[in-house]
């Protein structure tokens, strides 16, 4: 493996130049564009729906509303609480109510305003906390709860020495991937089944759910992955892909459906805004003796995967520390704001805000530091979780610590040596007056659950062919940009031995590789590829040690020879395979997990990886305004496949981070989303991003099919709370939610 | 097809764009039409990317008369008789331009959807200015949004072909 890992990504060349098809590049003969008409209130009962005026308008083709989806009303991932169109009430600003097609953008657009829908308007309920307490009446048939979940755990009665507690929010987030949601879908004729080309986290769910919703048996829906310009968690859910098959079905042609980045903001989940209210319990040395906690989730209109986020969260709460004791209470509640799901995080990075306040009020409460107070309570191998489950993986957690606090904290002084404006707080705009700014560092540190939980049977398939020397790989698992194609043709190469890997097309024509999130792809499709090829060669060996007379166990790959380890045959692959074809199919499935009980306790996770952040931050007390300067972090990876790969998702999973710590925030009032722009959801830009100084912690781990751990949200996770703790160092200041605007700074 | 426009102005109006060096017929198109639109659609030059619609991303950016300009933000019509560079007008297809091999090589990419746009802006800014410092870098490629990267290893990119142009320049 360490002779490919500096492979680069097989897309490379075609992304750079401009020919890598986008979901959004595909096109057909004779297509025509599908729009959605959506909702502009967050509550309100449709009491009519008139398309007639749709229908008039020279260009239309179809318009479609419920009462023409001929199968399932819902969808959903983990409960089907969401309709494909509101029928009878819409409960989210932007809810779907009829789509068109037609010839050109513009006439759909035209189509869509002339639609007359008839609304009476209902109370909305913003306030999850209405929901929690259950003072609002159930908007949804499934009521305003979608999970409550307590964790109990030992001695209930502890109380002090040492009590500090804190109330944390973290407002809505949104993924932002560049790449606007897209599909091309193409009816067969006949209009038995559809073909839909689609930018994707998870081809064989959404095929299960949309083949639901048209009626159809799942093998009439065929997907194939259209080019995914980013993901983030925002393409787990079903979006256009129903609508776009519909109206492909309807018109007997094939459909475009692009979103705007608007629409965008309004079609998708976000990360979920939450509420969380911790006391921890310590010893005077500052050692943790119990915590206790309160999380309420903003889940929005529908379900989506808030029960999964709420269990990630309240089963996090401890962080990366020991801790005997504990009573948590979560809430993912239903309201009439936009329904949320998963991000990068996924309910981590809500948990980790709060603990990491948490030990750093800890830490001045027993005159400890934020590095001493971390060191002192890191859990390791073996300690357990406050679900009891225990810490089989490698937990590198003191290492990731020292490792950080090792690396050089910057050589610029605030400014910089050459007093460029654009380092201060503000750049070159608002420029801050150096005599104002305060240099803060602070911390962060995380733990977070790599793969499904709570006894999902969460597996990978991969099937590999190997034929005169060429390995033929095959997987359904989406490359949204993080590099699977990369490391499943160095997986490969080094176990085959081929020079020349051909990865075949993304789609359903093999079995579920699972979603593209949880960390997960790395572990799960890695070790599907791995096993795949260890299959076949396996089989090459046979065929080897039957034709020289050797032993097929003494025979191994070296370099791109078959070679006897107890002789001195070598053969090279490409001889080895020559006029032959050998095809294995490997589905990796991971350990088996657990439900939670009613107390909260039981081994609900796969896996876990560890990391941690400091950032070095100025700040214009005057003016409110913040240049984050520097993070850096050591990650735990367990064995980094492709360094550069990694390093790729350590700064971009920062970046997201430190867009949450200080800018990044969907404004909503009373359900309206009130910033659905690029111009007003402020995203880091090549001046926001700080420089990162990044230390790999590499103990490959024996739990891992690869020895690597997923490493793709650690890095989102603790440099938020990293952040802000460095702005409340240089302020002086508690700083309770994020992101952390200028009037929370200087007000 | 009907005219999107929901009027007899503006439509059918034929006319000429000069893109990569190649006039390029502009037949049934609305008036309306943003550049972006026009070259994706009309012209089948898929490699410029629509994100945001209103120039805050970048991930439109071609070459208006040798100026990066955000597609999205021109009318295609109003782009007559000017010369138009597109990302496919950068390098031909299997032959990447240095630009493009050093995102390649620096770990640059990743979804790649923002990426033509900042070839393009690099281009733009390496012509202007050869050697630009890590600031510099960081200022002229801040209209072009990556939600992936982290921008670390495109700085790292475009600081490589800087040296590499120097060490080919230099005796």
């Amino acid at each position: 493996m360490a002779a490919s890992a500096t492979a680069s990504r097989p897309d490379g060349v075609a992304k750079v130049q401009g020919t890598f098809a986008f979901s959004s590049d595909l096109t057909a003969d004779g297509f025509l564009w599908g729009a959605t008409l959506r909702s502009p209130h967050p509550h309100a009962r449709i009491t009519g729906i008139d398309v007639s005026g749709a229908w008039r308008i020279p260009g239309v083709e179809a318009v479609v509303t419920a009462a023409d989806v001929p199968g399932k009303a819902t969808y959903g991932l983990i409960s089907s609480d969401q309709p494909v169109f509101a029928s009878d009430v819409v409960r989210y600003v932007g809810e779907p109510v009829a789509a068109v097609a037609a010839d050109h953008p513009d006439t759909c657009r035209r189509a869509l305003a002339a639609i007359v829908v008839e609304y009476e308007l209902l109370a909305p309920l913003v306030d999850p906390q209405r929901a929690v307490d259950g003072t609002h009446p159930s908007i949804h048939p499934d009521g305003n709860v979608v999970r409550h979940q307590r964790i109990v755990r030992g001695d209930q009665t502890i109380d002090g020495p040492v009590v500090v507690e804190g109330t944390y929010h973290l407002g809505m987030q949104d993924q932002a991937f560049l790449g606007l949601e897209a599909a091309l879908a193409v009816p067969d004729s006949g209009g038995d089944g559809v073909e839909l080309f689609v930018a994707t986290q998870w081809l064989h769910e959404d095929q299960k759910q949309i083949a639901a919703c048209l009626g159809f048996p799942a093998h009439k829906v065929r997907l194939t992955l259209g080019g995914v310009g980013g993901a983030f968690g925002a393409r787990e859910d079903i979006s256009l892909q129903v609508h776009t098959c519909l109206l492909a079905l309807r018109t007997g042609r094939p459909v475009r459906m692009a979103y705007s980045r608007e629409e965008s903001f309004l079609g998708h989940v976000h990360r979920h805004p939450c509420t969380i209210w911790m006391r921890h319990h310590a010893e005077l040395d500052g050692r943790i003796r119990r915590i206790e906690a309160r999380f309420v989730f903003d889940g929005g209109a529908y379900a989506s995967t808030s029960s999964a986020v709420l269990i990630n969260a309240v089963t996090h709460a401890q962080g990366p520390y020991k801790c005997d004791n504990a009573t948590v209470d979560g809430w993912a509640v239903r309201t009439n704001n936009p329904p949320c799901g998963a991000m990068r995080g996924f309910g981590v990075v809500q948990a980790c805000f709060a603990h990491e306040g948490q030990m750093d009020r800890l830490a001045a409460a027993v005159g400890s530091d934020p590095v001493s107070i971390r060191l002192l309570n890191a859990m390791q191998t073996g300690d357990h979780l406050i679900t009891g489950q225990v810490i089989q993986n490698v937990a590198p957690v003191a290492r990731c610590i020292q490792e950080t606090a090792a690396l050089p904290l910057p050589d610029q002084p605030v400014g910089g040596h050459d007093a460029n404006p654009l380092r201060l707080p503000g750049g070159s705009g608002l420029t801050a007056d150096v005599g104002h700014v305060r240099r803060g560092i602070g911390w962060g540190v995380a733990i977070k659950n790599l793969m499904y939980s709570e006894a999902f049977d969460d597996y990978s398939t991969a099937r590999v062919r190997l034929a005169d020397g060429v390995a033929f790989v095959k997987f359904a698992t989406s490359e949204v940009g993080q590099g699977f194609v990369t490391i499943a043709g160095q997986i490969a190469r080094s176990v085959l031995g081929v020079d020349e890997v051909v990865l075949e097309p993304i789609d359903t024509t093999i079995g579920s590789a699972g979603s593209t999130s949880a960390s997960r792809q790395t572990w799960m499709s890695g070790g599907a590829v791995d096993g795949a090829c260890r299959l076949v060669r396996e089989r090459l060996f046979e065929r080897v040690g039957t034709a020289h007379g050797v032993d097929p166990l003494r025979l191994a790959i070296d370099g791109s020879d078959v070679v006897d380890t107890g002789g001195t045959l070598r053969v090279p692959v490409g001889l080895a395979s020559a006029g032959v074809v050998i095809e294995q199919t490997f589905e990796h499935h991971h350990r088996p997990t657990e439900d939670l009980d009613e107390m909260g306790q039981g081994n609900c996770h796969t896996a876990f990886a560890f990391v941690a952040h400091r950032a070095v931050v100025d700040v214009d007390l005057e003016l409110g305004l913040v240049k984050v300067v520097q993070i850096a972090t050591a990650q735990d990876v367990g064995r980094a496949l492709n360094p550069l790969s990694v390093v790729g998702q350590i700064e971009g999973g920062i970046a997201q981070g430190v867009g949450l710590a200080v800018m990044e925030e969907i404004i909503q009032e009373g359900g309206h989303v009130r910033n659905a722009s690029f111009t007003d959801y402020l995203l880091p830009t090549f001046l926001d991003m700080p420089d990162v100084v990044i230390s790999l912690i590499e103990e490959p781990d024996p739990m891992a099919p690869l020895g690597a751990k997923g490493v793709g949200e650690p890095p989102t996770i603790s440099s938020t709370p990293a952040v802000v703790a460095a702005i409340r160092d240089a302020l002086g200041k508690d700083l309770w939610r994020v992101p952390v605007r200028p009037a929370d700074i200087c007000l | 097809m009907s005219d999107p426009a929901g009027t007899d102005l503006g439509s059918n109006q034929a006319y000429v764009l000069h893109v990569n060096g190649q006039g390029r017929d502009v037949r049934d198109a609305w008036l309306g039409e943003s550049l972006l639109f026009v070259l994706r659609e009309r012209l089948g030059l898929m490699g410029s990317k629509g994100a945001c619609e209103q120039g805050e991303c970048g991930s439109c950016s071609v070459l208006v008369d040798g100026a990066l300009v955000c597609s999205c933000l021109v009318l295609a019509a109003a782009a007559q008789g000017q010369q138009i560079v597109t990302i496919e007008g950068v390098a031909p297809v299997g032959s990447p331009s240095d630009v493009q091999q050093a995102f390649v090589d620096a770990g640059a990419v990743q979804c790649g959807f923002c990426t033509p746009g900042l070839i393009m802006a690099t281009h733009s800014l390496l012509e202007r200015s050869p050697e630009p410092t890590e600031m510099e870098i960081r200022e002229e490629l801040s209209g072009n949004i990556c939600r992936c990267t982290g921008y670390g290893r495109i700085i790292d990119a475009v600081q490589r072909v800087a040296v590499a142009r120097r060490s080919q320049v230099a005796p």
